[in-house]
């Protein structure tokens, strides 16, 4: 019982419980560290910034967490698009131009995160 | 002659009060403008809205249209929007809306004919797109049934409920999906989809997928959960749509069990008729 509709819906509810669980580590190091103590120092600093994207575990991290959100929140938006009573071929182009953007936004963010990563790592 | 009697001892026909009726009056060549026309209503205990339609017509103005037929909640065809909210008018009686004032509008998220006479027709439609009959293979077994097919009392609960439909549509009037999205099977098709597909004796699961899980599907749903308040039967179709979706989920991740038509319940080989008891009736198909 399975549609390409059933299929897309379900990578949004796969990419929610990823966004759930990474932006949950974004969240508690860069808002919440302080409140418990965990980090020493400014988690917005320059150098702290260079120092979590030496780090691969958090440039891939990163990288995951913009597919998800991307995908997630452009999925969410042809949701909220098509329960606007459009025409089909509106339906169509609409779902071609959120994949571009999409795409456009993900090599984006992925090539800056990973620019920075490999010339910190000096590679 | 038996005098009607409350159970508080007083007479039933007695006028608690007048309620006015104000009432949203539309014809395509008549009135074509929406306006509202008011009624003073002499109102008993116990008497409907259904009730007080009919007082209107017979002593105020007969020119109103409205639709009904079984005047008990079981045809389906009596609903309108009743003080806001979309109710079926012969199962709604005018004192429990505690009211002076009853507005009387025909169903949203429809066209309306005329008066309160809402146009049914996209309903039905979206109803037949899911195939809302048993779908199996033995196609000779269903021209020419040579008995009945085998299903427990448990497998009749897994959709019993969802079969208590009469297609009144109050379930699409409330629903905030089909007031955006014309498109949208909405909660009484999507329920109909999978009262079949839990049906044992169905096997059509795979050809009500487009339809039930396509762009304008369940998908579609938000769970306001309106349709399942406004619902006259109890169906719960907003559980009918959550349930398909975890089928769906289930089906992305292949776990979803296959599932084969229930076969021919065994014959009765034994046993003895009771007295009195008359032959079935001869088949008429
Ligand atoms: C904690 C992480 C998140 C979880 C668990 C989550 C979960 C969900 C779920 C279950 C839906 C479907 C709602 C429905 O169909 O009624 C949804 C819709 C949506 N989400 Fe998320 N989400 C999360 C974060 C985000 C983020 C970060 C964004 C923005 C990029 C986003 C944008 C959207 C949009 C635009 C919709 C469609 C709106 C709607 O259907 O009501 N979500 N989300
Ligand atoms: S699900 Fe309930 S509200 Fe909807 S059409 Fe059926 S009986 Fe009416
Ligand atoms: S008249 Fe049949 S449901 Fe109201």
């Amino acid at each position: 019982m399975r549609t390409r509709e059933s299929t897309l819906w379900t990578w949004h509810l796969v990419a929610g419980a990823v966004i759930l669980v990474l932006l949950g580590i974004h969240m508690f190091i860069m808002h919440l560290a302080d409140f418990f103590g965990t980090v020493q120092g400014d988690v917005l600093e320059f150098s702290s910034v260079m120092e979590r994207s030496l780090d691969a575990t958090f440039a891939v991290m990163y990288v995951v967490l913009l597919a998800a959100a991307l995908y997630h929140g452009l999925y969410g938006l042809r949701n909220i698009i098509f329960e606007l009573s459009i025409s089909e071929r509106a339906e169509r182009v609409i779902s071609v131009l959120l994949v571009l953007a999409g795409v456009a936004l993900f090599l984006v963010g992925a090539y800056g995160t990973l620019a920075v990563h490999s010339a910190q790592a000096g590679v | 002659m038996i005098e009607p009697v409350s159970t508080q001892g007083e007479k039933t026909d007695e006028i608690v009060k007048n309620v006015k009726f104000k009432v949203l009056r539309f014809d395509r060549d008549t009135i074509p403008s929406p306006r509202v026309d008011s009624f003073d209503v002499p109102v008993k205990k116990g008497m409907t809205v259904l009730d007080a339609l009919q007082y209107i017509k017979e002593n105020l103005d007969s020119t109103l249209s409205w639709r009904f037929s079984c005047r008990m909640g079981v045809c389906g065809s009596c609903g309108m929007f009743i003080n806001g909210f979309p109710r079926l008018a012969c199962n709604t009686q005018v004192l429990e809306l505690e009211a002076d004032v009853v507005d009387l509008k025909p169903l949203p998220n429809f066209d309306t004919i005329k008066d309160l006479v809402p146009d049914l027709a996209v309903l039905f439609e979206k109803h037949r797109s899911v195939r809302p009959f048993t779908l199996r293979k033995d196609i000779a077994e269903l021209d020419n049934p040579s008995g009945e097919f085998f299903q427990t009392t448990d497998e009749l609960q897994r959709y019993l409920q969802f079969a208590y439909c009469i297609k009144c549509g109050l379930c699409m009037a409330a629903c905030p999906t089909v007031a955006t999205d014309r498109r949208y099977l909405g909660p009484q098709a999507l329920t109909q989809a999978h009262r079949y597909n839990m049906d044992s004796r169905d096997e059509g699961r795979d050809e009500r997928k487009d339809e039930a899980l396509g762009t304008h599907g369940v998908f579609r749903c938000h769970f306001a959960g309106a349709c399942s308040e406004a619902c006259p039967k109890g169906v719960d179709p907003a559980f009918a749509i959550q349930l398909m979706k975890r089928d769906a989920l289930k089906a992305s991740f292949g776990l979803l069990r296959k599932k084969k038509a229930a076969p021919l319940a065994p014959k009765v080989t034994s046993g003895k008729r009771m007295e009195g008891v008359p032959d079935a009736p001869k088949r008429t198909v």
